[in-house]
């Protein structure tokens, strides 16, 4: 039952010996070296692409999704009258935004003759061209999608605020401070250590997106390349022209960054975020 | 005295804070609902107006979209759907609680070792392992039709993230529970099967549930190993509709995105206590 954790270690140190090689699943490895990261580096600007987009979609989406989830879990959090009918309406979306259907629904929002566009040419602004056909737009519209999952992070934030001690606030009004410094001095701080985990739970989870890119593309990551994600185009090498030792040195260089902006992440906490020991 | 003055804007702001609430509810859920409406209403009709309430009603996009898939169509992609996630299912409940029972309870080499790697493992893109996992199950030829790859890794526990769960709540029962047991002579298997289990049923159920939704939604796994149109799982079958869109209408795609969801709506409407429960404890992405 133990030898079952190798699973993991296992198929990892098969994926770094594999990325030193050239392997197409027909004859056997060939070791290369370096010369497949040389090549993503150097010869590759598909890879420096989705790298690009990538990054994009991580560093706009997660932050205007987690300010979504943390200004809703305030208003929410207040003791309001029909909480849990509120708080279902807005996680249901996290439960079904990675779904094939989803991003169906989202090809038809923003597609040429999609919702978008029909509602307004309503207002007389006809013929826009389409969101996910456009390349200055198509990223646009999966943030979107991405940032209207905050359901997930919302309902921890809402764990989080109720284990403030109400003696805090208390103090706080004693003291005189109005609703802006109960944010700024008591919320924040107490909040802080939910706040760094769900910023690296979902940087984590938003780079490692894949099913919307590929069904509002069609599996190609277009157009031209916009909204090529990472893990589309290590699909593309990996499965598709089945170059299993560049998609490992792809997979590798994925597991790098996640790493180091996880280390990042926890580097820079030690600066903002307050533990109540 | 200043309660009596500020009464009625409180209530007034109340009431504000709730329209604006349901407002801003409503335009998250439009999409989903106009979709839903969308699916009922004749093809040629969608566009006409933007509401939510239909006029006139029809089944028509369920019967053509039913029928369209390719291959075995819907009735067989739900049957495989099912068959993946029953042993998904399987797998996750048993191994996971068993490795989590070694975790927390018994004594063995390089314990604290393999309790990294498995944290570690929480971490893991699942793309970094889908390539060495891809060529193991291609050079045994279990890809293209059979759903093992799919299942396989979930019966040797391969979801680090259950396990951590199961290991935290485990941690939470007394010892001396299973003291008592092995006094009476039960062995570890036996106090695991007796002791243990019944007393993870809270844990249990979030892993039910995320496996159920995450192997349900899940578009990856089944686009690398099934590539047979009879193999399709819902989320395939589904994406090559997509491809044959120009054919088959968007009335009948729209219709079979509905269908394909119900099972998790389903799902979030019975058990929503114990998701938010968990997503509250672990911090899942659900």
């Amino acid at each position: 039952m133990l030898g079952l954790v190798f699973i993991t270690l296992g198929p990892l140190l098969a994926s770094l010996y594999l990325s030193f090689t050239d392997y197409d699943l027909l004859s056997s490895p060939n070791w290369i070296g370096f010369e497949n990261y040389r090549r993503m580096f150097t010869e590759d600007p598909r890879f420096l692409k989705s790298l690009a987009v990538t990054f994009t979609y991580v560093f706009v989406s997660v932050p205007l999704q987690l300010a979504l989830a943390l200004a809703l879990a305030l208003v929410l959090n207040k003791g309001i009258q029909g909480l849990a009918l509120y708080r279902s309406a807005f996680y249901l979306p996290s439960l079904i935004g990675g779904s094939v259907a989803v991003a169906i629904l989202w090809r038809q929002i923003f597609g040429g003759e999609g919702l978008v566009n029909e509602l307004l040419a309503t207002f007389g602004l006809e013929g826009m061209p389409g969101w996910i056909s456009n390349p200055q737009t198509a990223l646009g519209t999966l943030i979107i999608l991405n940032v209207w999952t905050f359901g997930s992070p919302m309902i921890i934030f809402l764990a989080g605020l109720r284990q403030i001690p109400a003696e805090l606030y208390e103090q706080g009004s004693i003291d005189g401070v109005g609703m802006f410094g109960r944010l700024r001095f008591i919320t924040l701080p107490m909040l802080s250590p939910i706040i760094f985990f769900n910023l690296v739970l979902q940087v984590i989870g938003s780079f490692q997106a894949f099913t919307p890119a590929f069904v509002v593309s069609g599996g190609t990551g277009g157009p031209v390349d916009s909204t090529l994600f990472y893990t589309l185009y290590l699909y593309e090498r990996g499965f598709i022209n089945f170059e299993m030792g560049y998609a490992s040195a792809l997979g590798a260089v994925l597991l790098v960054i996640i790493g180091v902006l996880t280390a990042l992440n926890f580097y820079a906490s030690k600066r903002w975020v307050h533990y109540n020991d | 005295m200043t309660s009596l003055l500020t009464a009625p804007t409180t209530a007034a702001r109340l009431s504000f804070k709730h329209a604006g609430l349901i407002l801003f509810g409503l335009l998250m859920l439009y999409p989903l609902l106009w979709m839903l409406k969308s699916s009922f209403i004749p093809e040629s009709k969608i566009f006409d107006d933007f509401g939510l309430i239909p006029g006139e009603l029809t089944l028509e996009n369920y019967v053509k979209g039913w029928n369209s898939g390719e291959g075995i169509g819907f009735t067989g992609y739900f049957l495989n759907t099912f068959l993946i996630v029953a042993g998904s299912l399987i797998g996750n409940l048993l191994s996971c609680s068993l490795a989590a029972y070694a975790f927390a309870r018994l004594n063995f080499k390089l314990k604290t070792a393999f309790f990294a790697l498995m944290l570690a493992g929480i971490m893991l893109p699942y793309h970094v392992v889908a390539i060495p996992q891809y060529i193991l199950f291609s050079s045994t030829g279990l890809v293209g039709t059979t759903f093992l790859p799919l299942i396989i890794p979930k019966i040797l526990a391969v979801d680090a993230f259950f396990v951590f769960l199961m290991v935290q709540f485990l941690r939470g029962i007394p010892r001396e529970l299973d003291e008592a047991a092995s006094i009476d002579g039960a062995g570890p298997f036996r106090t695991f099967w007796a002791v243990i289990l019944p007393l993870m049923k809270p844990a249990l159920i979030t892993t039910t549930i995320f496996t159920f939704i995450w192997t349900w939604n899940d578009f990856f796994s089944p686009l690398i190993y099934l590539t047979v149109p009879e193999s399709y799982t819902v989320s395939l079958g589904l994406n090559s509709l997509v491809d044959s869109q120009t054919s088959s209408g968007l009335g009948p795609l729209f219709a079979m995105s509905v269908i394909t969801l119900v099972p998790v709506f389903l799902f979030f409407l019975f058990a929503q206590k114990h998701i938010v429960q968990g997503i509250a404890t672990t911090g899942s992405k659900g």
